[in-house]
């Protein structure tokens, strides 16, 4: 389950707050401001004799040419950004667009992308973005304020099904774009929303001379198939596309229009071509990084991690353990009203999961600490409550730490009218407490973690029967059918702030899965969990919005609709070879910044 | 019986003996987690100590896994001799020590153990599910030729639609439909049934050409002719024809079904955690790292060779007792 939006955080005390490249402190980079000062400084005499406006990053020079090569999971299904929802799609897009203002996966902060700064009203409403000037699509074409407009409206058109629609509208309503000049847009909000700056991260702006016609004809979705010949596709990013082999491989090359120059000059990126070939397979992303086929690995389970690491020196890579990731391990139940259709058997097993008293036992009886040790290797943390502890500006660090004990789960049952029998839970009605986890087939560490659930149940006298299914079943069931009693799920947040996981916690959001898309709030606690979030939605206080949302996790953490289990260490590895290498946390891990990664002596590793 | 076929018989007996007495042969029970010793190698038992003395009684030293690496380094300050008929089982040793002879799995379970327990579920399936196509196929097979006409056309047509079947979507689909509650006996029931309901018409083809031949032998006609009942016939002259073709089938179909079993289990639809298969122990060793680092995750495929081997060269002689008899016949 990968939750969706993006936005918010930052404390205003003027009508206006401006921001801009040079107030942001340089971009592009998360270096020191210091480094980013001098950069500028370098590039200045450039851009004035030439009018430039392009993006001047901070990072040490590299050296020009070359070829990446990354294994990849999974193979795009489009080459359509606005319809693109799956992981390989997206993978590679990411490369070929440009967003107005980007969220630094370094720093973790916003900062100016094709904007060059912009302002926003007091009430966080209005904002108006100032593009850059003489910016060039990857065919030539000139950019400006139309092809902004052009993007949104693209987006908000109901025949093109783009995914980003609901993350642009904002309580029912879409946001208001309009042209002030060539190179100035507004944006109106329809209500305030925080750091609001952070909801232009991946919107990526589309070339309007090149789909307007489809946008017209209303064939928009069906633009820019995997067949579309490469030259018929234009973007802002570093790269563009070269070639595409179906079941093979996706081949970009450098963009020589790009908008973003290095501290001495030359024009980003660095690498003349990147490849993504289809690996479908972690096994298979390691052994090719193991041989050497790959570069890159960008993320890799506790257990290969640390069979690549036996040959980390002799083979000419390194590894690196990022630590706490932004990503959650769960166990999720299943609290909402079942359809007619519904066995009495997972009636009876969801009554009694529906007890909060069971649900804190469960959650007490789980050894997270073993999780962390025989599934992870000490490559994860024991999570207390929804925030992954890697998002440290969020994260309730009051929250008890999770120590199995199962004293306290049979108390908890006890004074809830549970009884022991014969090694046996029962409910008060004399019913034996079981129930099923639902879990993913493909990926061995859910199952693994789930075996374990199983096993630690079994004190209590739970009986947990464990269902493995391929990930579309699961998803239906958890979605749409309802037909679930628990399940193992996944949420990896793309952005550090709380706003992009309103969809999880607001009762009426599809991504609350244990009761989703509920018309109002089916529990007095979900109730204050919808007010405190719309709270700190609008809040523009970091502190106020933490208190808020450090509240959101408490009670999470006291009623349990899922139980947080652990949060693996983002693990990844490239070629020692490889200049400017400076894996994040935030996804794309390894190749967030790919646009200034260079070979440092092609001869060594580099290709 | 030839010295080939002995050994095989042998090796067939042993093996079945020793799954069937799982509960003594095993150290551990399958399921039981020894969270310490995650994917622990298998446990050296040692006749001499550091010292170079012998030790009349074999023995085993302790090990500490080390994070995040996972390896194992033994702790030779203290050793645990190896017991022999403790709690009702063969050996073991005694607290805080571990006898892993195959290693463990991810969770510290024994693999030796689930190696043994597992083959029950794989070989009794193969079994199981024998009994069913043999017993489905005699009957049809039997009926088909003995009766011919509109009968032979509808069950052979029949047999056909039953080959022509996917059954590995059918069995997807079957799992689909059924409660999420599915018991491990269930899900056993289901793999057996499935497999051997899908396996009948080989068999039931092969019984139907001998009874079309043994129904126009002189003593069936003669029978008739004395007024035997069909029934009578059947069970009296047809069937007693058939046993041998019903025997080399069941050594060729033992096999095939306990690899039908594994594939089902391997691929996650047979055998659900904690109960062991050979083909859901499998599926753990198929993940690159437990190959490269912890090879003795492939144990079951090593128990699963012999015990195929076993079956085969058994069907190989009957087949060819089968055909010298023929030749001697003719």
């Amino acid at each position: 389950m990968e939750p969706t939006s993006t936005l918010v955080s930052i404390a205003f005390a003027h009508n206006e707050l401006n921001y801009s490249e040079q107030a942001m402190g340089g971009t592009c980079s998360g270096v020191p401001h210091i480094v980013a000062a001098i950069g500028l400084v370098a590039a200045l005499p450039f851009s004035a004799a030439e009018q430039d406006d392009r993006l001047h990053c901070a990072t040490p020079p590299g050296i020009s040419g070359g070829r990446l090569v990354s294994v990849s999971r999974f193979e795009p299904r489009t080459l359509n950004w606005v319809v693109a929802s799956d992981m390989g799609s997206r993978e590679v897009l990411q490369f070929l667009m440009a967003d107005l203002i980007h969220i630094n996966r370094d720093t973790q902060k916003p900062e100016p992308a094709l904007a060059r700064s912009w302002t926003v009203s007091a009430d966080g409403r209005h904002w108006v973005l100032d593009l850059r000037r003489g910016l060039q699509f990857s065919d030539g074409h000139p950019f400006d304020a139309d092809d902004v407009l052009f993007t949104f409206q693209v987006i908000f058109d109901e025949r093109s099904h783009s995914p980003q629609r609901d993350l642009l509208t904002l309580e029912g309503k879409p946001i208001a774009v309009r042209k002030l000049g060539q190179y100035r847009v507004a944006f109106d909000l329809p209500v305030a929303r925080a750091v609001a700056d952070r909801l232009f991260d991946r919107v990526y702006i589309l070339p309007r001379h090149k789909l307007e016609a489809a946008c017209k004809a209303g064939r928009i979705a069906a633009a820019w198939s995997l067949s579309t010949p490469p030259s018929e596709i234009a973007g802002l990013g570093p790269f563009r596309l070269k070639s595409y082999t179906a079941g093979q491989q996706t081949t970009l090359e450098r963009n020589p229009h790009y908008w973003k120059i290095d501290a001495a000059g030359r024009v980003l990126p660095y690498l003349d071509e990147v490849t993504f070939v289809v690996g479908g397979s972690e096994d298979n992303q390691v052994l090719r990084f193991q041989n050497g086929e790959s570069d890159v690995i960008n993320r890799v389970s506790a257990k290969d991690y640390a069979v690549l690491e036996a040959g980390q020196s002799r083979r000419g890579y390194e590894l690196r353990d990022l630590g706490a990731s932004m990503e959650v391990a769960v166990l999720v139940f299943n609290l909402s009203d079942l359809p007619a259709s519904t066995s009495p058997e997972l009636r009876l097993h969801q009554s009694f999961l529906r007890h909060k008293s069971l649900r804190q036992a469960i959650s007490a009886a789980i050894d997270r600490a073993a999780i962390v040790r025989l599934v992870y290797r000490g490559r994860a943390t024991a999570l207390a409550g929804p925030v992954p502890p890697g998002n440290h500006e969020w994260l309730n660090t009051r929250l008890p730490s999770p120590v199995r004990s199962l004293d306290r789960a049979r108390q908890l049952l006890t004074a809830d009218g549970f009884q022991f029998r014969n090694g046996q839970l029962f409910d008060r009605a004399g019913k034996p407490v079981e129930f099923s986890i639902l879990v993913s087939n493909s990926t061995p560490e859910r199952q693994q973690v789930a075996t374990m659930i199983q096993d630690d149940l079994k004190p209590l006298g739970i009986r947990v029967n464990l269902v493995p299914m391929d990930f579309p079943s699961i998803g239906e069931r958890l979605t749409r059918t309802r037909q679930f009693e628990a399940a193992m799920a996944g949420f990896a947040t793309p952005d550090a702030d709380p706003n992009p996981d309103l969809a999880i916690y607001l009762s009426s959001g599809g991504n609350h899965l244990w009761n989703p898309s509920q018309k109002s709030p089916a529990s007095p606690w979900e109730a204050e969990i919808d007010d405190l979030m719309r709270r700190q939605q609008v809040e523009l206080k970091y502190g106020e919005r933490k208190r808020l949302f450090d509240r959101v996790q408490e009670i999470m953490a006291q009623n349990l609709p899922m139980i947080p289990l652990v949060s693996p260490n983002i693990l990844v590895g490239a070629k020692r070879n490889l200049g400017n290498f400076r894996p994040s946390l935030l996804e794309p891990h390894t190749l967030w910044n790919l646009d200034q990664l260079y070979w440092r002596s092609p001869g060594a590793g580099g290709r | 019986m030839t010295r080939r076929v002995r050994i095989a018989a042998g090796v067939l007996f042993a093996l079945h003996a020793v799954v069937l007495l799982a509960g003594f042969f095993a150290p551990y029970d399958y399921d039981e987690q020894h969270r310490d010793y995650p994917y622990a190698p298998p446990t050296r038992v040692r006749m001499f100590d550091p010292q170079g003395r012998f030790h009349l009684r074999p023995f085993v030293y302790g090990s500490v896994q080390k994070l995040p690496s996972g390896e194992y380094r033994e702790d030779h300050s203290r050793i645990y001799p190896v017991r022999f008929f403790p709690d009702g089982r063969l050996f073991g040793v005694a607290d805080p020590g571990v006898l892993f002879l195959c290693g463990t799995d991810g969770f510290g379970r024994d693999v030796f153990s689930r190696v043994l327990y597992g083959g029950r579920i794989s070989i009794l399936s193969g079994l199981l599910a024998t009994l069913i196509a043999l017993t489905l196929g005699t009957i049809a097979g039997t009926l088909a030729g003995f009766y011919g006409g509109w009968m032979d056309r509808v069950l052979m047509r029949t047999g056909e639609l039953f080959l022509a079947l996917p059954w590995l979507y059918l069995l997807l689909g079957i799992r689909a439909m059924l409660p999420l509650h599915i018991q491990p006996g269930q899900a056993f029931a289901l793999v057996v049934v499935v497999i051997g309901t899908m396996g009948w018409v080989r068999p039931a083809r092969l019984i139907r050409g001998m009874t079309l031949t043994a129904r126009e032998s002189a003593y069936v006609l003669a029978a008739r002719g004395f007024g035997a009942s069909s029934v009578y016939v059947i069970r009296r002259h047809i069937l007693p024809m058939t046993w041998s073709v019903i025997l080399t089938q069941a050594t060729i179909l033992i096999p095939q079904f306990i690899r039908a079993e594994v594939t089902l289990s391997f691929l996650g639809l047979g055998i659900a955690e904690p109960m062991p298969s050979w083909g859901n122990m499998l599926a753990e060793a198929r993940q690159y790292f437990a190959i490269v680092s912890h090879s003795w995750m492939l144990a079951p495929g090593f128990a699963l060779i012999p015990l195929l081997l076993g079956y085969l060269v058994l069907a190989d002689s009957l087949l060819a007792a089968g055909a010298s008899d023929a030749n001697q016949d003719s």
